[in-house]
């Protein structure tokens, strides 16, 4: 056992570190990093790494790194970085190009508020205007879940049935500056994780081809097609991992949905990330009371399991959905995600929550007020806004 | 050997036959003449957003003879630099060098990517960075850039631009790089050792290629290397090389030849707003200081 109180940001550095040094008998790894709070700590401790095989690059924004990662990638390195907020904006162009490229990089997503106004509070709106571009997204709720899904993260990305790019996302300080006592993986298990990295399509001097000519559209349709083929592939690939990931590491790594006490439950409660966990304690006090209270922790967002939400949700009269991020005039991001899936399932009552937006902190009594709200209901209403100070 | 040769057209060249570049475009000449002077090296491109990119053709055939990765407007060095990072942590058995270049026009490199550029420039990466310069967007239709020079008329300067064109070598230049010079197609000898010198030096190198650009310069496909020959001889565009930011040395000296024969082979000069005699007192400023430089480095 190598338990250590760490933060959540040296968490991801030290996965990160590690699955890069897994790679030296590979092409290697390479990295572009570029500073911003709060995700900062990650960038310096990959900094820092005595990698055997590895270059860092500092370089001067974070559409730079990106882009250093896109080329290395595409020669056949292992290749991650780490982003947050505006770093994210600043960064799209080129994030939307290592996933249509194919490229198995691996990005540590700092939750936290884009501005204006500035904040630097946790808020999920920054990594998830990304939703629509091929990346897979896992949210994680605790320091472990970031170091153990950040591992799973580069096993996932570089299956050859999927080959997309994938973001790791926490909440900032919740997570990314709050230590916590975690088992840390040691180099001896993550060699044993992840084998060599090979990126099939990389460039070679011997069959040179052009990557990213132009096309016709019925070509850009088929690459399109193909982004879903391999979205779809995920479920059962991350499935395949997180087995494999028990037998070497001896703990499970939590999945797309953690399900709790939803069996005979009437009203379940949808959240991700740090709410998730505040949740879970109301769903207990609730229990006790005798009510038939549960709830599901979505950490897969992409591809959204919306099978498996539907088919554990058909029991239940009311479900709402927690969400710490809006998209201006609809709502929480999650509450859509969910109203898709369950549209034509029957007559349940999906109500939105915004709780945590900009960053404000979500405590127990204000998770109480949403599980009361659901429950005396009568009629759905436009998502409701918790936290407004009176 | 003639560099320039068009004969020189085998499947094995850098731009393939067949590619879709306008007839009189001095960035497909200077893609043949970069072809030549490398054809013994091993190499891959990043090309960003630019006419460079389109003459790749159309997926999945290209015109390009080497690996080629299309990057995004901005992105070509910083692309280069995680290619070249693989490259120099897998140096192979042989050993044999395996060179990143970039390929870019001027918006590219003097505007969009300019933030970029001096980043990779200040990290002294291991890249060849080569633009080639048509002084207009021209894969958009010729719209003014940083390096579209004062007068010249483009869609967005109707009356001629105001502004003088940017001095993009000597802030290359001011970030201490072990290389950068300019290039000419109608100067294919120097062209051809000046590119050859660039490979064995480890760092980053800067190239400045004059592109025309008949379409948008409005000027006759026929006269384009007579056109950069005219730009070389009277001055307006200098073949010149400068060692670690500090040395210079000028590599054809001007003849003395009228700048007024370049601007009046070119329509984007004429009309009545342009003022030929503002742009000449400023070129000869241009290279008096660049002739006192290179006596400095003597």
């Amino acid at each position: 056992m190598n338990m250590q109180l760490v933060t959540g940001n040296h968490a991801a550095g030290h996965s990160m570190s590690l699955a890069a040094e897994a790679n030296r008998n590979a092409r290697g790894s390479v990295c572009g990093i570029y500073p911003i709070t709060p995700q900062t700590e990650i960038v310096e401790f990959v900094a820092r790494y005595p990698f055997s095989k590895g270059k860092v690059i500092p370089v001067e924004s974070e559409h730079s790194a990106m882009g250093v990662c896109i080329g290395a990638s595409l020669n056949g390195a292992r290749s991650f970085t780490a982003s947050s907020s505006n770093g994210l904006a600043y960064m799209t162009e080129n994030i939307v190009v290592a996933a249509f490229y194919r490229l198995p990089i691996v990005m540590a997503a700092v939750n936290r508020t884009l501005g204006p106004p500035w904040n630097i509070w946790a808020d999920q709106g920054d990594s998830l205007m990304f939703r629509d571009f091929a990346w897979i997204q896992l949210y994680c709720d605790t320091n472990q879940d970031v170091a153990d899904t950040t591992l799973l993260a580069f096993r996932l990305a570089e299956d050859k049935r999927v080959m997309l790019p994938v973001m790791v996302c926490m909440d900032a300080f919740i997570v990314s500056h709050t230590s916590m006592e975690i088992e840390l993986a040691t180099q001896d298990q993550v060699d044993r994780f992840l084998p060599d990295c090979k990126v099939p399509h990389r460039i070679d001097p011997s069959h040179p081809v052009t990557v990213g000519g132009m096309t016709v559209p019925q070509d850009t349709l088929t690459h399109r097609i193909e982004l879903d083929e391999a979205m779809r592939q995920v479920p059962a690939v991350l499935e395949e991992h997180r087995a494999r990931f028990k037998e070497i590491f001896g703990r499970e790594v939590s999945g797309a949905l953690t399900v709790y006490r939803t069996e005979d439950a009437d009203r379940i409660f949808i959240a991700s990330g740090t709410i998730s966990i505040s949740l879970r304690d109301i769903v207990d006090e609730w229990r006790e009371k005798g009510e038939k209270v549960g709830m599901i922790k979505v950490k897969q967002f992409r591809p959204f399991p919306c099978e498996q939400l539907v088919e554990l949700c058909r029991g239940a009269s009311r479900i709402g959905v927690l969400d710490r991020n809006y998209s201006a005039g609809t709502g929480g991001i999650f509450w859509q995600e969910v109203k898709s899936c369950m549209q034509g399932q029957g007559e349940q009552m999906i109500q939105g929550y915004l709780l945590g937006v900009g960053g404000g902190d979500v405590v127990p009594e204000t998770i109480r007020e949403v599980v009361d709200d659901l429950g005396n209901r009568n009629a759905v209403a436009s998502p409701i806004w918790k936290g407004i100070e009176q | 050997m003639n560099a320039a040769n068009p004969e020189y057209m085998s499947p094995d060249c850098l731009l393939r036959p067949g590619n879709t570049n306008c007839g009189g475009c001095g960035m497909s000449t200077g893609l043949t003449m970069l072809g030549r002077a490398l054809a013994s090296e091993r190499y891959s491109m990043v090309i960003p957003a630019c006419c460079g990119i389109v003459a790749a053709g159309a997926f999945p055939t290209t015109a390009y003879n080497v690996p080629v990765i299309a990057s995004t407007f901005a992105s070509s060095p910083a692309v280069a630099s995680g290619v070249a990072a693989v490259n120099e942590l897998n140096p192979g058995k042989d050993h044999r060098p395996n060179h990143v270049i970039c390929w870019a026009g001027d918006g590219g490199t003097y505007d969009i990517g300019m933030a970029t550029l001096s980043a990779a420039a200040e990290r002294n990466e291991d890249l060849i960075y080569i633009c080639y310069d048509n002084e207009i967007y021209g894969n958009t239709g010729g719209q003014r850039s940083s390096a579209t020079p004062a007068t010249a008329r483009t869609t967005t300067t109707p009356g001629g631009k105001g502004e003088t064109k940017k001095e993009i070598i000597q802030i290359l230049a001011a970030h201490h790089i072990p290389y950068a010079a300019t290039l000419s197609i109608a100067h294919p000898e120097d062209f051809q050792a000046k590119i050859q010198k660039a490979i064995g030096i480890k760092g980053f190198r800067f190239f400045l290629i004059h592109a025309p650009c008949p379409t948008g310069w409005k000027t006759e496909p026929a006269e384009s290397v007579e056109l950069v020959r005219l730009a070389v001889r009277s001055g307006v565009f200098p073949l010149y090389e400068v060692f670690n930011g500090v040395d210079y040395r000028i590599n054809v000296e001007p003849d003395g030849t009228d700048p007024a024969v370049y601007y009046a082979k070119q329509k984007r000069f004429s009309g009545q707003e342009i003022n030929l005699e503002r742009v000449k007192t400023s070129l000869k400023r241009k290279n008096r200081r660049l002739r006192e430089l290179a006596s400095l480095s003597r």
